[in-house]
């Protein structure tokens, strides 16, 4: 976790980074009068710090929310892997074109059990991001996930997914070999999958790309996440015809994670240390298992076909309309 | 209107084969406007509008009578154009003596979410409703088919580009049900954007709910034939789309995830001659076979008669 001066800050952080810049001020006062006692002055500023983060996430637009879940500080997948299991194996590729480096995924143990997890994973760095291509993954990805979860159904272990993406990534080849075709597979097979399965949004929730490992027994969304159709830029650019309107756009959509409890659509909102995930993994990762294991011991005892009725009824119910 | 069905596909702009410019994508809508006014209306009232009478192929500008091309299916005689067609037309072609009932007809959408964007999503139903007689992008109908008995669910592309929300989730769930409890075979004619922004992530979910439902009609061994026309994108090919126990398509039509100007955006580079046509899909093997529309029918009935024997 990348700790100041290397910590990253959005425009709404800017209060927090000028408390830190107070910080070093006061320590470089200290160091040129040692006679002074400057604890109380860095006690203040460091309760400071929190209190501003809390401050800050209390009062989010949908827009800085969406900000937040792409924060570049943002611990991904494998990072929550790490923090959450141990003897965590990754196992790759799709057995067919290749290996798509935007999803990954592998045996782990969670608290004394083996587990599928399965993710996108985005780069920290401008060479990472390259590599994983901004967590877009190509229909591999998605078949590569689907093969992993179906050694986890043949095995009887249950999947955790872990989602975050801007969307399926929109290429030509992707086309060719049928991105369409590989999501909506997903999306099927995963309703039937007979062992438990948890899906959680961790970062950015967009569209087919997030669905396509996202049906599950339960359906958590963090705190700072959001989940919808279609990113609140692409929203824009399509409904209303200009760039300029991703912030209504992202009003508009309702993709918060407290817009998305509220409709019934994911199960539960995970919390996230003050301020975000970004502030603290340990902690962040620290929640999210705590949710994990509480979700799954929770299905994990309903008969299989009892588990995917219900897991069919869960989605069926979903929706609007008059008649 | 029209220009915003065009725009929400993303697939504005110049699609690889037709190469026409935007105004023109339009223009072909309009003629299918006529269309549907043509056969709604009397011959009477045909003549005294003579813009009724007369059709031109987007493809090769061949001009045809609307007469003539409904008798032809609505397919260019010259170059084999299929012309986008809806529901209504579809049901016309497929059911004996266009004999069928309509099914879950009063499913209406409805704004739950208040969504405003260029208009209100409450405005721009309304708007629809009142210049059409359709409810919303998909109409369920059984009948028969040279004789078979059938559910056809249909999508119309006027109403906000054939997306895919929640009415369509749920008259698809009930087709389901209905082809579950009365042991008929199902199928889907695609025409479609995609997921209908205006219900966010409601839309995104009948994703799941019509896949789960697909599963039930799975485990009752009932085939499920999904026909792919043009154009067909987003939501529907990364669904029940490219689920169908056979997945056919129609000559020509335009299929895929992203659109075409997405892509286009992301990779920088012109698409190949004919990328996201039946064709390349039948090419790259996602579609099982290409139909004419004038052996559409014969097709179908053909096939639930291989699987019943
Ligand atoms: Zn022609």
């Amino acid at each position: 976790m990348p700790q100041y001066p290397n910590r990253q800050f959005l425009d709404f952080e800017q209060p927090i980074k000028e408390l830190y810049e107070q910080i070093d001020q006061t320590k470089k006062l200290a160091a040129k009068n040692p006679k002074i006692n400057y604890e109380q002055t860095l006690q203040q500023l460091e309760h400071s710090i929190l209190e501003k983060r809390h401050e800050i996430t209390g009062q989010l637009t949908p827009w800085q929310r969406v900000q937040l879940s792409r924060h570049p500080d943002r611990p991904y997948t494998l990072k929550y892997v790490e923090k959450m299991s141990t003897s965590f194996i990754e196992l790759h590729g799709d057995r067919n074109v290749r290996d798509d480096k935007a999803m990954v995924g592998g045996f782990a143990e969670l608290d004394g059990q083996t587990v599928m997890f399965i993710g996108q994973q985005k780069g920290a760095n401008t060479k990472l991001r390259q590599l994983r291509n901004f967590g877009m993954a190509n229909p591999e990805g998605y078949r590569k996930a689907l093969r992993l979860m179906k050694l986890a159904e043949k095995f009887n272990k249950p999947i955790i997914t872990l989602i975050d993406t801007p969307g399926a990534f929109p290429g030509a080849e992707a086309e060719e070999r049928g991105q369409g075709e590989a999501i909506a597979r997903n999306i099927y097979e995963m309703i039937r999958l007979k062992v438990p399965v948890i899906c959680v949004i961790i970062g950015e929730g967009a569209s087919g790309g997030a669905l396509g490992i996202g049906v599950g027994d339960r359906v958590l969304m963090m705190e700072n996440t959001w989940y919808t159709v279609i990113s609140p830029e692409n929203c824009s650019s399509i409904l209303w015809r200009s760039w300029e309107k991703k912030e209504v756009a992202a009003e508009q959509l309702k993709l918060t994670s407290k817009d998305m409890q509220g409709f019934g659509l994911v199960d539960e909102i995970v919390p996230e240390p003050e301020g975000g995930a970004h502030w603290n993994y340990d902690e962040a990762a620290q929640l999210l298992k705590e949710a994990i294991i509480r979700n799954l011991n929770e299905v994990k005892d309903i008969p299989a076909e009892t588990r995917i009725e219900q897991r069919i009824e869960k989605f069926g119910k979903m929706g609007f309309w008059e008649e | 209107m029209e220009q915003n069905d065009e725009n929400y596909l993303g697939i504005t702009g110049n699609t690889p084969s037709s190469g026409q410019p935007q105004a023109e994508g339009g223009e072909q809508r309009r003629w299918f406007r006529r269309f549907r006014k043509g056969i709604t209306t009397s011959t009477a009232e045909k003549k005294e509008t003579p813009e009724g009478l007369w059709n031109k192929c987007p493809e090769c500008n061949y001009i045809t009578t609307t007469t003539e091309l409904e008798e032809n299916l609505y397919v260019c005689p010259r170059c084999n154009y299929h012309h986008r067609i809806g529901s209504d037309e579809y049901f016309a072609i497929l059911f004996d003596n266009n004999t069928y009932t309509e099914l879950f007809g009063n499913i209406k959408s409805k704004d739950f979410l208040g969504f405003t964007d260029l208009k209100p999503y409450r405005q721009r139903l309304d708007e629809i409703y009142a210049k059409s007689d359709l409810k919303d992008s998909m109409r369920v109908a059984v009948g028969n088919v040279n004789g078979k008995e059938i559910v056809i669910a249909c999508m119309d592309f006027e109403f906000i580009g054939g997306s895919l929300g929640s009415v369509m989730g749920e008259k698809f769930s009930r087709a389901v049900d209905y082809c579950i409890e009365h042991r008929l075979p199902f199928l889907v004619i695609s025409k479609s954007g995609g997921a209908r922004m205006m219900e966010s992530a409601f839309s995104l979910m009948q994703l799941a709910k019509t896949s789960g439902k697909l599963s039930q009609l799975s485990d009752a061994k009932l085939p499920f034939i999904s026909l792919l026309t043009d154009p067909t994108f987003g939501g529907i090919t990364a669904s029940f789309g490219m689920l169908g126990d056979l997945n056919i398509a129609e000559p020509g039509a335009l299929i895929g995830f992203a659109g075409p100007r997405v892509i286009k955006e992301t990779i920088k580079k012109d698409l190949p001659e004919g990328f996201q046509r039946s064709e390349f899909l039948l090419e790259h093997g996602f579609l099982d076979f290409i139909v004419d529309r004038k052996q559409l029918k014969d097709k179908i009935s053909l096939l639930i008669e291989l699987f019943e024997k």
